[in-house]
């Protein structure tokens, strides 16, 4: 019978156990004994989370293909069983085989958001593996980071050994051949690091030496040797449709965020909307063949027994085979007795037909997101929403019984000013004063229901703002106050309700983003001071986090408060996403001057993603 | 048509709890193309209904769930095609069409056995089974029974109908169901009780193994009322 690592008594004190008891249906159980590498896959947040990410779930299942692989999952342990793991020294396990993570040759983590750095190091720490890489000897799993964060890894640079830069499908295999050789040939660690930074798409941050200036601006950034490539080039996956797909998902025993089978449509996004780093780091678009989604729909939905079905890409509605695809899928799911997820697509005619098909209109809303509250912001954010597409879009929406609306916005964009936060307020006022005068008071049940919900835009690497300055907390709490007042002051401000939150996450989101190498200190600091699930509201504190930023000595204004220069070199300008900086200058500067770039359909930019050979590039 | 699932649970499974348990179910029938019946209506759900929630923790040889299928399939395949996408732990045991009118699994159970013994470390120094044994003599056994509003007193006797094993396994059969629910947990703290001792929480490590209905007075186990579809 299947081992646990913890013991029934700790298994039956905690919230959940079914996080970390493995068993799943679809998860693999391989032999150890006849496997070369075992690889753990962590999400450093909780198991809901987690599970929740398609991207693990590919990768999964592509390193299980590889017979000499075994791979298993470890997500980080909620803060109950944290303390319970601490106090006993238990180390952290793989879900699978129940095998403490020391044991294996490689610990992966996947990095989402800033707010998980915190949980890495709970990670390595609950593993037993030195923090810092530099500590770590062949005893050691190889930590690898991967996901966007690692697109600028530095303020994690001290904790992993390397980072694969780009889409995980391409380059895992002559990573893991490498480091089969290396332990044929008995070469150390050290020597598997060096080797491994000839991989494209491999960064081994203990192989560059950073220098910086009396202002403290990076001064060189310089490889240690001549064979370690100054530049790393992102990994890509051009052929999409034939590919790695977990046609066989794990299926969770609990409720986790995303429960049902996901199908990505599409990698890549045509838009360019200024703020977007998922816009630009995933260039060009590459559509999947619109056959193959519908087989894969099938398979997926048999071999999980899911009910439900959801579509995943930046932005559906470009998808060129969008209604072949929903509308199989509509059939189908009528067949099955499915439901089926959409995402937030544009609202037209189309999206309004299919969802009155599979949602009840009453109870569903409609979601925009302008981003900006006026033409002239959305204009320097290159949000290619105007006004009248707006209303004509809850006009007929509200013709066809809908009443709720949600809306969401940033504050703190580039160049805003009092007007383009009123403008907030007016749009949701524009489009509540809209239903009123198109449903006469004897079709009204009640009140028109909108929902504004504002962000606090964090600009981010290898997008047009990434030399943008960051609001500081309070003009982000003052920007929100003055939209709050501002939907008081509207006419139907009964009919509208408006959200924002704090603003704490958002600076240090902000440090993190564009943050480099001295900030890796700053994060142990935090971790000791008991920093953990920073993501999560019902765990954040800010006050440890202010200290370890005082205690290192280290200004968050220096990160987020100030403008960079065109020249300065950035952290991250080693890693080389194929969309150039020239692009990228010429982007913010159109921005200043509120100039709108068309999408890659309407015509091509010239970003530099061309270099890929093939996407939406080579369309026409 | 109305059939009864008995399936096992245990090993790791005794973690997941009794929504999970369905949620399981739901998907598993699913995967296993078991031709289950929908209700009708705008979200339609499965025609399903379990007879007795297992809590988190404990396993069991006897549970059940009725649904219902919309074409034949006999019991033989039924039980191979589940088990084949089952994970490890739950087990299919049995899939019998009901008779027409049996009352559903939920309504009708009026017992259960269960089988008892003390994780380790937690052994009293007292013999369980002899208290237990002495209780059982007596006429009533008065017990405090507590919700989350009230504390009550409750006599048991009533409710057990059987002790017996020996102080590593103890054997149970326990009146439950909507009249008198009795958990096993509740005997065994009578006796640490009586000896002027708290059962411990984790102390015991429990097993379902039957759940029975009531027929002409006579206890006759879920499974009876079934038969196999050949
Ligand atoms: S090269 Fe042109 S078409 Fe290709 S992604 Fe860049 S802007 Fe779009």
């Amino acid at each position: 019978m299947r081992r646990t690592a913890l013991s029934e008594e700790i298994l039956l004190t905690v919230e959940k156990p079914a996080r970390y008891i493995g068993n799943e249906v679809n998860s693999v159980l391989k032999d150890k004994t006849q496997v070369d590498i075992r690889f753990a896959m962590c999400f450093p947040d909780v198991y809901e989370i987690g599970m929740s990410h398609l991207g693990i779930q590919i990768l999964y299942s592509m390193f299980n293909t590889f017979d000499d692989v075994w791979c298993e999952r470890v997500y980080s342990p909620w803060t109950d069983l944290h303390a319970i793991m601490k106090e006993k020294n238990i180390p952290l396990f793989a879900l699978e085989s129940q095998d403490p993570i020391l044991d294996f040759d490689f610990l992966g983590i996947t990095l989402q958001y800033e707010m998980c750095y915190t949980n890495v190091l709970q990670i390595l720490d609950l593993s037993h593996i030195p923090l810092y890489a530099a500590d770590r000897n062949e005893a050691h799993p190889i930590v690898i980071g991967g996901g966007p964060c690692t697109y600028n890894p530095e303020p994690l640079a001290d904790f992993f050994d390397l980072f694969y830069i780009g889409e995980g499908e391409t380059a895992y295999r002559k990573l893991l051949d490498l480091y089969k050789e290396c332990k044929r040939k008995g070469f150390g660690r050290q020597e598997f690091l060096r080797r491994a930074s000839h991989i494209n798409g491999i960064y081994v941050p203990s192989l560059y030496t950073v220098e910086y200036d009396d202002e403290g601006l990076i001064r060189a950034f310089t490889p240690v040797y001549d064979d370690v490539p100054s530049v790393i080039h992102k990994e890509i996956e051009m052929n999409v449709s034939d590919t790695y797909y977990p046609l066989n998902p794990v299926v969770p025993f609990i409720k986790v965020t995303q429960d049902r089978v996901v199908l990505e449509i599409q990698r890549g996004c045509i838009r360019g909307c200024r703020f977007c780093q998922a816009g630009m780091l995933y260039r060009p678009v590459r559509e999947r063949d619109v056959n193959l989604l519908k087989s894969y729909a099938r398979e997926m939905l048999d071999n999980t027994g899911y009910e439900e079905i959801s579509l995943s890409s930046l932005s559906s509605s470009d998808y060129t085979h969008l209604e072949e695809l929903i509308n199989f899928l509509v059939d189908y799911a009528k067949e099955k007795k499915l439901n089926i997820s959409l995402p937030s697509l544009r609202i037209d005619a189309f999206s309004l037909d299919v969802m009155s098909k599979i949602q009840d209109v009453r109870k569903s809303s409609l979601t925009f997101a302008p981003e900006a509250g006026s033409q002239r912001l959305r204009n320097v954010i290159n949000k290619g929403l105007t006004e009248e597409v707006i209303l004509e879009g809850a006009r007929q929406a509200f013709l066809g019984g809908w009443t709720r609306v949600k809306l969401y916005f940033m504050l703190g964009l580039p160049t805003e000013t009092e007007d383009d936060c009123r403008g907030i307020a007016e749009l949701s006022n524009e489009i509540a004063r809209l239903y009123y005068e198109l449903i006469p008071k004897s079709e009204r049940k009640g009140r028109v229901q909108i929902v504004a919900s504002t962000s606090f835009f964090v600009p981010k690497p290898f997008t047009p703002f990434q030399w943008a300055k960051m609001c500081k907390k309070n003009d982000f709490l003052k920007k929100a106050h003055f939209v709050n007042e501002c939907m008081h002051e509207q006419l139907n401000s009964k009919s509208i309700k408006y959200n924002y939150h704090e603003a704490d996450v958002s600076i240090l989101e902000g440090v993190f983003a564009r943050g480099d190498r001295r900030l890796s200190a700053v994060i142990v600091k935090a971790y000791e001071n008991g920093c953990l699930f920073d993501s999560w509201t019902e765990t954040f504190r800010e006050e440890p986090w202010i200290r370890a930023f005082d205690e290192c000595g280290i200004s968050m204004d220096f990160y987020t408060a100030r403008e960079r220069s065109l020249d300065e070199i950035l952290p991250w300008d080693m890693i080389d996403i194929g969309v150039s900086k020239d692009f990228l200058k010429r982007e913010w500067d159109k921005a200043i001057n509120e100039t709108v770039t068309p999408n890659c359909r309407i015509s091509c930019s010239g970003c530099g993603a061309r270099i890929f050979g093939g996407g939406v590039c080579y369309e026409s | 048509m109305k059939v009864r699932i008995r399936f096992k649970k245990e090993g790791v499974m005794k973690y997941i709890g009794h929504l999970d348990v369905m949620r399981y179910f739901q998907k598993l029938l699913r995967r296993s193309d078991i031709p289950i019946a929908y209700s009708q209506g705008l979200s339609p759900h499965q025609i399903m209904s379990f007879a007795m929630p297992l809590s988190t923790g404990l396993e069991s040889d006897g549970e059940y769930v009725d649904i219902e299928i919309t074409q034949r399939v006999t019991s033989l395949e039924a039980v191979r095609r589940m088990n084949a996408n089952n994970v490890e732990g739950i087990e299919i045991l049995s899939f019998k069409e009901l008779p027409d009118g049996a009352k559903n699994a939920m309504a009708s159970i009026s017992a259960a056995d269960y089988e008892v013994s003390f994780r380790d470390g937690y052994r009293p120094a007292f013999s369980c089974i002899d208290i237990l044994r002495k209780m059982y003599d007596e006429d009533c056994i008065n017990v405090v029974k507590k919700t989350r509003k009230s504390e009550s007193v409750v006599d048991i006797k009533p409710g057990i109908y059987e002790i017996e094993g020996d102080d590593d396994k103890i054997h149970f059969c326990l009146s439950c169901g909507s009249v008198l629910n009795i958990k096993p947990e509740l005997v065994i703290e009578a006796a640490f009780n009586r000896e002027g001792e708290d059962l411990p929480e984790y102390a015991l490590s429990i097993r379902r193994n039957e759940i029975y209905t009531d027929i002409d007075g006579k206890r006759v186990s879920l499974d009876m009322i079934g038969t196999d579809i050949i």
